[in-house]
């Protein structure tokens, strides 16, 4: 069955977008959207360095990315808005990673499929990849659910609580960075912070708490993730932007739901 | 035996001293009332009591066990966060129904389980924040100006729950308000902050003393309200 690399895609996608679902969601209210974005654009250096040392891409991408989460949450509340660390770390490594990519000369390398993804040529190795990296982001996220919340909700809550919200934040930026390193392969470094804030914010207007939204961005991920890979092999369209281009369209109809909602029940003004 | 020591904090932020000897004991069965002007230092105060706020110096010991219930000042729900009141007093720990739906009885807030947080009205969401707080049967209960966004009648009510809480749990809680004249019908003991613990005791002793009144303008001997500057500490002017 594995031997088909249509369904290799297939499994590929649905990894990542099962462990893309959780963390996409603390994304999307710890309004840190451009964090995904900035690990993203760090992997590029990832990219380099593995291609200089030919060690497994994978291996290159999950150290950069780490360094670059750990770097920016010991760095975050010292006198730089995170907007600013992020950007500064962001580009500087996307940077330094092309301009080391220029360096290896001899080595032919597809920029392309490293910016946008190759899911198609995704192997049983990277498969099982994949699949590892989402299990361990998946255990991470449901033994830290309820203190991820608390730290969302209020740093001081989780305090009383007995919460650590640095400890907690660095866990969320880790298993990000594991995620990062576990699709680039699929969706590639540009497209990576969209597989997690398109489906968790479409599954907003879907949702009444927290572990419903968690589900419903797992959902909406996967059906992104399968049609997306059809339309790509129909209308023969690169696969990682096109199973964004589904994601965007589900946001879009989930936003259309929550529009033609409230001009039906008119929400009382608060 | 204090539930909660204090002895000697500095508190402070980038090396500025905001409160500095601090002692302070929390014993079960009291509502202590932790009063002061603007920028004095309460808020800090509790946060450090709770841990999140590390003390510059000094130290706090607390009674092995302590559970602690907190009812910050300000808490913003981002929209993008679905959270049913059911679901937020479930944090950190699940608890049966008729446990949530009696906390949130006691809390004044019998018809809100259902309800999305984000559409809670300022006062509504000091309930349901008072109700997650004592869900979890506290030792101390504190409270950082929690009857904010009620009006009169709705304060008078609030502290007269508090008072009930305090007696169903057997707890203490320490208290921030600025209603002073409410919460001095309710509180046990009173402790007043500017740079330091200038004074305390039980209300009436403490209404009576001029640290008091110029600290809030009140009827001060020279007929201005005070503005800034040291306050004499008055050690000795504990509760008997």
């Amino acid at each position: 069955m594995l031997d088909d690399f249509m369904i290799r895609a297939a499994l590929a996608g649905l990894g990542v977008a099962l462990a893309a679902a959780p963390l996409g969601c603390f994304i999307v209210w710890r309004r840190m959207a451009y964090f995904g974005d900035a690990t993203a654009h760090a992997a590029m250096l990832g990219v380099a360095i593995s291609l200089a040392m030919s060690t497994s891409v994978f291996a290159g991408v999950l150290v950069v990315s780490l360094l670059m989460a750990l770097l920016v949450t010991l760095l975050s509340g010292r006198g730089y808005a995170m907007d600013t660390l992020l950007g500064v770390m962001a580009h500087s490594a996307l940077a330094f990673g092309l301009v080391a990519v220029s360096f290896l000369s001899g080595i032919r390398i597809d920029l392309m499929a490293y910016l946008f993804g190759d899911i198609l040529s995704v192997g049983k190795a990277d498969l099982a990849i994949i699949w590892g990296g989402t299990a361990l982001v998946l255990i991470l996220m449901a033994w830290r659910w309820s203190a991820l919340l608390m730290s969302t909700l209020n740093p001081d809550l989780a305090h009383a609580g007995g919460v650590s919200p640095k400890r907690e934040q660095l866990v969320l930026t880790l298993a990000l960075a594991l995620m990062v390193a576990v699709a680039i392969k699929v969706v590639g470094v540009l497209l990576i912070a969209s597989m997690l804030i398109l489906p968790a914010a479409a599954a907003r207007p879907l949702s009444r708490t927290p572990e419903v939204m968690a589900v419903m961005a797992a959902v909406i991920g996967s059906v992104a993730s399968l049609s997306g890979l059809r339309a790509s092999y129909i209308m023969d369209t690169p696969t990682g932007p096109t199973i964004v281009c589904a994601a965007a369209i589900l946001f879009a109809l989930s936003s259309l739901f929550r529009a033609l909602r409230h001009t039906s029940t008119e929400t009382p003004a608060h | 035996m204090a539930l909660i020591a204090a002895r000697n904090l500095t508190i402070g932020f980038a090396g500025q001293p905001l409160l500095e000897q601090v002692n302070l004991d929390i014993r079960r069965g009291e509502i202590l009332a932790l009063l002061g002007p603007n920028g004095s230092g309460k808020t800090s105060l509790l946060r450090t009591l709770i841990g999140a706020l590390p003390p510059s110096s000094g130290c706090i010991s607390r009674q092995s066990g302590l559970v602690t219930g907190y009812v910050p000042q300000r808490l913003h729900i981002d929209e993008t966060l679905p959270m049913t009141v059911n679901r937020f007093l479930q944090l950190p720990n699940r608890h049966p129904r008729e446990k949530l739906q009696q906390a949130l009885d006691q809390a004044g807030a019998p018809a809100l389980g259902a309800r999305q947080l984000s559409t809670l009205s300022g006062g509504q969401f000091q309930r349901v924040l008072l109700a997650r707080a004592i869900l979890e049967k506290p030792d101390l209960l504190l409270l950082d100006e929690a009857s904010q966004g009620l009006d009169y009648a709705g304060i008078r009510q609030f502290y007269r729950q508090l008072e009930q809480i305090q007696q169903a749990l057997d707890c203490a809680i320490v208290i921030v308000s600025h209603d002073l004249n409410l919460v001095m019908q309710s509180a046990t003991r009173v402790a007043c902050l500017s740079g330091t613990i200038v004074c305390q005791g039980s209300p009436d002793t403490v209404a009576g003393m001029a640290e008091y009144q110029s600290l809030f303008g009140l009827d001060s001997p020279s007929g201005h309200p005070a503005t800034a500057g040291v306050y004499p500490i008055h050690p000795n002017c504990r509760e008997a």
